[in-house]
């Protein structure tokens, strides 16, 4: 697993208003047979990005020109279904650093925390409100401070505190990684397989 | 003693380390691996210059990339090839057991699991799937994980796990006939949506799970994680221990009967309390089907497809996204609806009693014409048990084509695509929008539905052909 740092992010936003975007969707099945963490992200959202002829969907936002961004603001149950974490290896193969939305499923949330791109979960109100203000006018910008728990839309001032577990949240302020901290507790651990009589 | 649920006990007996303000360092007994999430992790392990810490611990196999025709013959996509034999090399190197491709035991990871005795209760069980779930069934904490947690695994045989809440569904009552397992969990879904079980544990429980076999308890806890749970379970009893004693061995158990009467103890204490409850009556569950994109998006077979009116604004146009990709409006009926394929298999419903019940309806039966129909074995076991019971010989009278086992279809990495626009009934678990192949349109069903489905080549209602005689338990 990667060493990602994260601090504060100030961006622009590429909106995804749809409830339950399932991981089919931002990385089909088809494009799961590599065997390296590279180059998701130009398939991210294939479907949606490419007619079936190949050609880019003009409709789709991440072929619409007037939006861009770091931060990816979805709808609500995102990243739900399949645990493929190449979900996630795509999404910030293409540049997000974010990702929020009122509700994410569970194992989506883990991959997510485990590759340096964060989830932010605000309520419902202030993600329909943050989808409007963002179809109104592309420029306007969030601001994301994780020491703080903050997420801010700068335009509007309006701010809120996201959760996050403290382990994850000390873990991408340092870029640490969990491999290493489980490594650092390898007597712990076979201490506790010796009192379980579990390696035989 | 504070009272616990059968979650806590065995989570609480696995824990190496609760760290303060964070996750637990929660142990794994048993963690499968696949092809297609693996390789990532093994690559990980080698930049850091590490082993596998345990590799006794972990059982591989191939299936979700894998052909189901001419399987000895070399696989012909490149990359697909490539990620296979990547998966051999690696358990080679690590010495890691793999029953792989045209491995006499080889299959889904969650059907030979099971078959081949890994699975026990009372176990931690992880995979780079979320549809280990599955493995909960037999009274265990069975969850997927992404590729850095499977990296994690094979590093320390450890996982950090947050400490999920926990909700117990209680189905009481008889089910009629020709309604299934897949009908009970789908129905739970359809009433409390696909992220209605985001964040929790869930424990089914009561007199219509208890009386399911193991087979259907699997194909319940398999799709939990269609709810958003992060895992189902459900307590280890007689129909659990008769299961294991037919196995004709279990792996690092020489006393089974010891091994029973500890596990008799993996039960919710008669108090202990739960963060949400919710009850359901077996009674009013009919044949479900699917109508639109996400397992979520179901009804009774006879039922009319939901008006998006009662939703609010955003969550109108999702659904009205969704019933233009199906081809399908709010307010029709399904019954009746021409379809084009039929795909009985996966991990939910890919068992040889799924096939038998198939079979019920199959037997004596010609598929209708325009039916393309694949016929895919959970594992080379469930094959085998096909043709010795003289089912694969039903299903080739029937018209129809017996494949090799995988996953198939249900993910469509392989070839087994549906094409764009084609409708298929699926015994499957996912009907998300290109899943079963671009533009393909799933409507998930049970056995029986599929079955119906094929024989007349339209969305039919199972209980046509079901009755009290040929009706069997699933």
């Amino acid at each position: 697993m990667p060493k990602v740092k994260f601090d504060i992010l100030e961006s622009t936003c590429i909106p995804l208003p749809f409830e339950n975007v399932d991981t089919d969707q931002i990385i089909p099945a088809r494009f799961l047979s590599a065997t390296s963490r590279e180059g998701f992200g130009d398939n991210l959202f294939r479907d949606w990005r490419y007619k079936k002829t190949g050609e880019k969907n003009s409709e789709f936002v991440l072929n619409n020109p007037k939006f861009s961004g770091k931060v990816l603001v979805a709808g609500k149950n995102f990243g739900s279904g399949s645990s493929r974490e190449h979900a996630v290896w795509a999404i910030f193969d293409y540049g997000f650093r974010a990702v929020v939305s009122s509700f994410f499923a569970d194992i989506f949330m883990n991959n997510a925390l485990n590759n340096g791109l964060l989830p932010i979960v605000i309520s419902e109100e202030l993600l329909i409100k943050l989808h409007g203000l963002i179809q109104k006018n592309p420029a306007i910008k969030v601001k994301i401070d994780l020491e703080k728990q903050t997420f801010t839309i700068i335009s509007t001032g309006d701010s809120v505190r996201f959760g996050i577990n403290p382990y994850k949240k000390e873990c991408l302020l340092k870029g640490l990684d969990d491999i290493d901290f489980l490594l650092s507790m390898k007597s712990l651990i076979t201490g506790y397989e010796t009192n379980k009589n579990l390696v035989k | 003693m504070e009272a616990k649920t059968l979650f806590d006990k065995i989570c609480d007996g696995h824990v190496v380390l609760s760290i303060e303000n964070g996750p637990d360092i929660l142990y794994i007994d048993r963690h499968y691996i696949h092809e297609v999430t693996s390789p990532q992790a093994f690559n990980g392990l080698k930049e850091r210059g590490i082993p596998v810490f345990r590799p006794g611990k972990t059982i591989a196999t191939a299936d979700h990339n894998i052909p189901t025709k001419d399987q000895h013959l070399q696989i012909r996509d490149q990359l697909s090839r490539n990620q296979v034999e990547k998966l051999s090399e690696n358990c080679r190197k690590h010495g890691i057991e793999l029953f792989g491709l045209n491995h006499q035991k080889n299959g889904i990871v969650h059907v030979i699991g099971p078959e081949l005795g890994y699975t026990l209760p009372g176990m931690t069980i992880v995979c780079g799937d979320s549809h280990t779930s599955t493995h909960g069934a037999f009274g265990t904490i069975a969850f997927g994980i992404g590729t850095s947690e499977v990296e994690m695994v094979l590093a320390t045989q450890c996982i950090l796990q947050p400490k999920p809440k926990k909700m117990r569904i209680t189905v009481n009552g008889n089910l009629h006939k020709g309604v299934t397992s897949k009908d009970i969990i789908m129905y739970i879904i359809s009433e409390i949506s696909t992220g209605g079980a985001t964040g929790y544990f869930v424990e089914f429980s009561g007199s219509a799970i208890k009386s399911l076999s193991m087979e259907a308890r699997m194909t319940i806890c398999n799709m939990s994680i269609e709810m958003g749970a992060r895992g189902g379970l459900i307590a280890p009893d007689e129909t659990t221990f008769d299961y294991l004693r037919k196995l004709p061995s279990i792996p690092g158990i020489d006393d089974l009967e010891s091994s029973v009467n500890q596990w008799k103890n993996l039960k919710s204490d008669p108090d202990a309390s739960f963060d949400n409850e919710l009850e359901f009556d077996a009674g009013l569950i009919k044949p479900m089907i699917t109508y639109g994109t996400n397992p979520g998006m179901g009804m009774a077979i006879d039922g009319s497809i939901p008006m998006a009116e009662d939703k609010n604004k955003e969550a109108s146009s999702s659904y009205l996204k969704s019933l233009e990709y199906m081809g399908l409006k709010p307010g029709m009926k399904l019954l009746g609806h021409p379809i084009d394929y039929v795909f009985i298999g996966s991990c939910t419903n890919g068992r040889i009693e799924d096939f038998r019940a198939f079979a019920q309806i199959i037997r004596g039966r010609k598929k209708a014409a325009n039916i393309t129909a694949l016929i895919v074995p959970g594992s080379k076991k469930v094959e085998e048990q096909m043709a010795s019971e003289g089912l694969i010989e039903v299903f080739k009278n029937a018209g129809f084509e017996v494949r090799q086992p995988g996953c198939s279809s249900c993910l469509a990495m392989n070839e087994d695509k549906i094409p764009q626009g084609k409708y298929t009934v699926s015994t499957s678990n996912r009907n998300f929008e290109g899943r079963q192949g671009p533009g393909a349109r799933t409507l998930l069903a049970s056995p029986y539905t599929a079955a119906a489905a094929a024989i007349t080549g339209r969305i039919s209602d199972p209980r046509e052909f079901i009755t009290e005689e040929n009706n069997i338990k699933i």
